[in-house]
């Protein structure tokens, strides 16, 4: 008789679930801008994501044309410092903030955008082609100035079906400050203890040899005009100007993996269950290795940077809501943009980060959003529950059964008792 | 009658005043950039200062990775330094040439050249750079570089690195032809400025037109030429972007050059590459407005020799007129 009363409690419950999914003010998107009135919003940082929030800028003006989107692509350091002083609405940075600047811009969210990837190009006229395999331990060392042949074993035995020559490596690298050489460097730190020691990661290192460019093209043009070079330019840029690029060795060892938008994208799916909320600090986050056979190992997120009360940086709470909705836009509708311009789009469980972090901001300490997540209306009771029901009301399966596909339900988190 | 005069004076008075203001505003404008600039240099680096002290001019550290930092200007004032006077070195006398020619020649074709010489000032210093990078390096390398590294490599310092044509040795070739024009149109000025009469005398005596230069347009025309190559100079050691483009962009201590095939740094140079992603946090940002006050204090440096040297010269040639 208890039992039965439970079930029925159960029951219930299961009714309650399925016919609440909103609280009142709940929404699953952000209210779109106020459509009597102007917004400009203003942006600056990394010009790594510029040509892709270019486009979203025109494609939500077109959208919504009371909204106009000013970024400014200063780089992120000049984007974080213009957060610091709170001149902008929101900031992007390649390189998540430090611990010392979080501290001069408390209350920053960290909203990922977009993905980067880091190629290896090669200019080696024995190997015209895409193709070379390259093992971390052979680019750290090549970086290091440790291999310094063409044909050392480390690299000649990977590539058994390449005529690799005896000639010396000459490497290029970023003469400015940048993103770029901050995925790579962080890469070669993790993979290779002595260049942790040695160098470190950062958007400036101390290169303890090789040639130096400022930009994608400044590198890649050394590249393409020195036979026997190897450097490393942007994902983008690299399929842009059709050079040759090497499959690296994927963080588990157990394949080369060429940099596609997929084998990135599967890169940031293999860390999605690892990742800070938008609050908290991002400072170890990275992409770099990620777990899984298919993720190419050099890639990293690129932020949006804004601060969960916006009353500082905006002039009303109208404009605060349009700010909003731009980013809930960009990391959402966005994002089918993206691959065009050969940016890697978002996983999901990335995006719904993103939303989470929007959903704490407040305007003088008003929330603007009460996002309900996607997540919970996800939850769906399974069919074969259903169907236990029915059996069970037929009599056809025994009270234990029964129970025991309650208990999963309870297990799941999709009833609460 | 004299009321006339009386409101012409005193028009004159006030026309007399606004000037005397309006210089006096110009004067001061000067003057107040420059300390701004000083003041705004020192407050803003004063950390790096603090934390490297004087290492920070004689170190050869350039790390800027969070929590190893460690900065030390040294190889970047050795570079710029370097580049500078190299670049003089071709610059200076092919301008004087070139100022002779133009001067000397016939209107018909010194005019137009003199007009071509300046044209290359309006070229934009990212031209430069980009032309150095695409077309010219790849021609020094081929018929300069290699061939000196081939005969000389062996036996002579200078020409021991591993040509590539992003190092000193192209960047100042390249600054050389930037500083062409200034040099150039400034000393040609100064030898126009030699009164006919000197030169009439000089072909008189039988000079030949070599002669005529070295009896009277030199000594007449010397501490204008000196002031046109330190404008060179100025040029020349403030130049940022061709310069980067095309020096190697090495840091610290691998920057300090050791023959002319060594990639090197200028201080314009590493503030253009690394200031705009210098993190605001840390010692960074201080390092790099530091150089930007040692830089400050080199181009003073150079103002005032330039100006000491000009004034000697001038004595020296009072004295042998008043002889």
């Amino acid at each position: 008789m208890t039992t039965k009363t439970s079930l029925l409690m159960v029951l219930t419950a299961i009714g309650a679930i399925t016919m609440v999914p909103f609280s009142a003010y709940a929404s699953a998107s952000p209210d779109i801008p106020d459509p009597n009135q102007e917004f400009t919003l203003t942006g600056a940082g990394a010009t790594f994501p510029f040509p892709l929030i270019d486009l979203w800028r025109v494609q939500y003006n077109d959208a919504f044309d009371n909204v106009n989107l000013n970024y400014q692509s200063i780089g992120s350091g000049g984007g974080i410092k213009q957060h610091i002083e709170k001149t902008v609405n929101f900031a992007a940075s390649d390189k998540p903030m430090s611990e010392a600047e979080r501290e001069l811009a408390p209350g920053t969210l960290h909203i990922p955008e977009s993905i980067g990837g880091v190629v290896i190009v090669y200019n080696l006229p024995e190997v015209p082609n895409k193709g070379l395999n390259l093992t971390s331990d052979a680019v750290a060392g090549i970086y290091l100035g440790e291999i310094t042949r063409w044909n050392d074993p480390a690299i000649a035995s990977e590539n058994p079906g390449l005529d690799l020559p005896d000639k010396e490596i000459v490497t290029a690298h970023r003469s400015d400050g940048s993103g770029t050489t901050f995925i790579f460097t962080d890469y070669l730190t993790e993979v290779s203890p002595t260049w942790d020691e040695k160098i470190g990661k950062g958007k400036s290192v101390p290169w303890p040899m090789g040639l130096a460019a400022a930009g994608n093209e400044g590198v890649a043009a050394i590249v393409k005009s020195t036979e026997y070079s190897i450097g490393y330019v942007e994902l983008a840029y690299a399929f842009q100007t059709g050079m040759a690029f090497a499959s690296v060795q994927n963080g588990d060892n157990s394949a080369f993996v060429e940099p596609t938008l997929e084998t990135i994208s599967a890169a940031s799916s293999g860390v999605a269950d690892t990742l800070p909320s938008a609050e908290e600090s991002w400072v170890g986050v990275s992409l770099v290795n990620a777990p899984g056979p298919d993720s190419y190992p050099i890639a990293s997120f690129t932020y949006l940077l804004l601060y969960d009360d916006l009353k500082s940086v905006t002039d009303n709470k109208e404009q605060a809501k349009a700010a909003i909705h731009l980013i809930y836009w960009m990391i959402t509708d966005g994002q089918e943009f993206s691959s065009s311009l050969l940016y890697v789009p978002l996983a999901d469980s990335v995006i719904e980060l993103g939303k989470q972090g929007l959903a704490k901001i407040t305007y003088d300490g008003e929330q603007i959003w009460n996002y309900e997540s996607d997540a919970s209306m996800d939850l769906e009771i399974p069919k074969w529950i259903r169907d236990n029901a029915k059996w069970w009301s037929e009599g056809l399966i025994t009270d234990q059964d029964y129970i025991n596909g309650l208990q999963y339900l309870i297990q799941k988190g999709i009833l609460k008792v | 009658m004299d009321e006339k005069i009386g409101v012409q004076s005193r028009q004159r008075i006030n026309s007399d005043q606004i000037f005397k203001m309006g210089a006096t505003i110009a004067g001061a404008f000067v003057l107040v950039m420059i300390v701004l600039m000083i003041f705004q240099l020192v407050s803003e680096s004063y950390p790096i200062w603090e934390e490297e002290g004087l290492a920070f001019v004689i170190g050869t550290d350039w790390n800027a990775v969070e929590g190893r930092e460690s900065f030390g200007a040294l190889p970047y004032i050795l570079g710029t330094l370097t580049t500078a006077a190299l670049a003089m070195a071709i610059g200076v006398p092919l301008s004087i040439g070139i100022a002779m020619f133009v001067s000397d020649a016939p209107p018909k074709i010194g005019a137009p050249l003199g007009f071509l010489v300046e044209l290359l000032a309006a070229v934009p210093s990212v031209i430069y750079g980009l032309w150095g990078l695409y077309v010219f390096r790849e021609y020094f390398i081929d018929y300069v570089e290699e061939p000196l590294h081939l005969a000389f490599g062996d036996s002579i310092w200078l020409f021991s690195g591993n040509p590539f044509g992003l190092d000193i040795f192209t960047a100042s070739v390249v600054l050389a032809i930037m500083i062409i024009p200034t040099v150039s149109s400034v000393a040609r000025e100064v030898m126009r400025a030699v009164p006919q009469q000197q030169k009439e005398a000089a072909y008189m005596l039988g000079a030949t037109k070599w002669e005529m230069f070295k009896l009277a347009i030199f000594p007449y025309s010397k501490t204008g030429l000196i002031g046109a190559s330190i404008l060179g100079l100025g040029r020349a050691v403030g130049e940022t972007m061709a310069v980067t483009m095309l020096i190697g962009s090495a840091t610290g201590a691998n920057a300090i050059p050791y023959s002319l095939f060594d990639p090197s740094q200028t201080i314009s140079g590493i503030i253009a590459s690394e200031f705009p992603e210098a993190s605001l946090a840390g010692l960074h940002l201080p390092a790099l407005i530091g150089t930007g006050l040692i830089l400050l204090a080199i181009a003073m440096c150079i103002n005032i020799v330039a100006h000491l040297l000009v004034t000697r010269m001038l004595k020296v040639k009072e004295g042998a007129i008043n002889n």
